[in-house]
């Protein structure tokens, strides 16, 4: 089975007010609330930092579940995040695009 | 075109809303006179004006008459179209063109999508909302259609000064916020007053048995609040521009939820 790696959308603008990440398409203007797993996904989508890693590291650490529980529903999450142009995801590491305004908090 | 400067005079008019101000051109004097109604209160003579918009009048032959607004932006170029109107504003030049037939409906919604457009680099924006001065303070009422706009304004008392029914006009000014006045009409079709005050609180409408305002939280106050912004355009750096200014409004301003029973009484929580 082959690593998949995540990356923040530059494209789309972020931000997290107290402990809420929302983040907004760039494209169509949608409104996305993300949920705590989501939130954790997002921050630590680098492009270089593979998703089984953020799971095991930063998502196990900090929920009850399974590793492998939880890898594959980290992947329904990313897949769908970025059916929505949110996040990128690719089984080759993800190089840094410029953002158009990058994240604030 | 004219030739004299009385003719240019006599065939053009100044709209300011917000404190920007619009020379908008025409050579029909009868449009003319129809804007001059629309917008009484908001036009002025002046010589100065940020935007000059010459107006085309056509017949009615646009061929989607009922295709949607749609506001994009190539090579420092705007383009708005909707099905009764097409219009072009470029604001390095500060001229744009509107071609439409002799209706006030398709110049008020170019108006209203340039406003946002321009108050979009400003931190500030439109919001569907009602608005209003008591106190010497304002007063932002929002909520989508139904949510009681049009009849927090109609219960308004005698010292509160009406800004809209409808569309809220908000600039950052220093600090704050400030809200103004704008000729945008709701169900009431009463312009608001000409006039402005620092925005005291946003209340999110909610109908209810009683007359009470309650807190929300943060994350909650900003989602409503960009649920009722005016966005047309398909610009990221703008959808940007437009979230974080949502963000920077809800840190500065209090949001609470006013729920009311339709009656006069709910002014006595406000102001």
């Amino acid at each position: 089975m082959s690593r998949l790696y995540v990356a923040r959308n530059p494209r789309v603008a972020a931000r997290s007010l107290d402990g809420e990440m929302m983040i907004m398409s760039g494209r169509d203007s949608t409104l996305f609330t993300l949920n705590k797993t989501a939130t954790i996904l997002w921050q630590s989508a680098d492009g270089t930092t593979p998703l089984d890693h953020i799971v095991e590291h930063r998502i196990c650490t900090e929920f009850e579940v399974a590793p492998a529980e939880a890898l594959q529903d980290a992947e329904t999450l990313a897949r769908e995040l970025a059916r929505h142009e949110i996040l990128q995801i690719s089984e080759e590491p993800i190089p840094p695009r410029s953002p158009l305004a990058g994240e604030s908090r | 075109m004219p030739e004299s400067a009385t003719e240019v005079d006599r065939l053009s008019l100044v709209i300011e809303i917000g404190c920007m101000a619009v020379r908008v051109h025409t050579t029909d004097p009868r449009f003319l006179a129809m804007l001059q109604e629309r917008y009484a209160g908001f036009v002025f003579s002046s010589e100065r004006a940020e935007i000059d918009l010459d107006v085309q009048l056509t017949p009615p032959n646009f061929p989607e008459a009922d295709a949607p607004v749609r506001v994009t932006h190539h090579l420092g170029r705007w383009t708005l179209e909707r099905g009764d109107f097409h219009a072009e504003w470029e604001p390095a030049s500060r001229t744009g063109w509107i071609r439409q037939t002799a209706n006030p409906y398709s110049i008020d919604a170019v108006l209203r999508i340039i406003h946002t457009l321009v108050l979009a680099r400003q931190g500030g924006f439109l919001a569907h909302s009602a608005s209003a001065i008591r106190n010497g303070k304002a007063f932002l009422f929002a909520g989508v259609s139904e949510a009681g706009k049009t009849t927090i304004s109609r219960l308004a008392p005698t010292d509160a000064t009406l800004l809209t029914d409808e569309i809220s006009y908000v600039r950052k000014q220093g600090a704050g916020y400030v809200a103004y006045g704008t000729p945008f009409t709701g169900e009431l079709a009463k312009l608001g007053e000409n006039v402005s005050a620092p925005i005291h609180t946003l209340y999110l409408l909610a109908k209810g048995s009683e007359n009470r305002i309650d807190p929300i939280p943060p994350g909650e106050a900003t989602r409503s609040l960009l649920a009722n912004l005016l966005f047309f355009a398909e610009d990221e750096e703008l959808v940007q521009s437009t979230f974080h200014s949502a963000f920077e409004f809800v840190s500065r301003v209090p949001v609470s939820r006013l729920t009311f029973v339709p009656d006069a009484r709910v002014w006595e929580l406000i102001g």
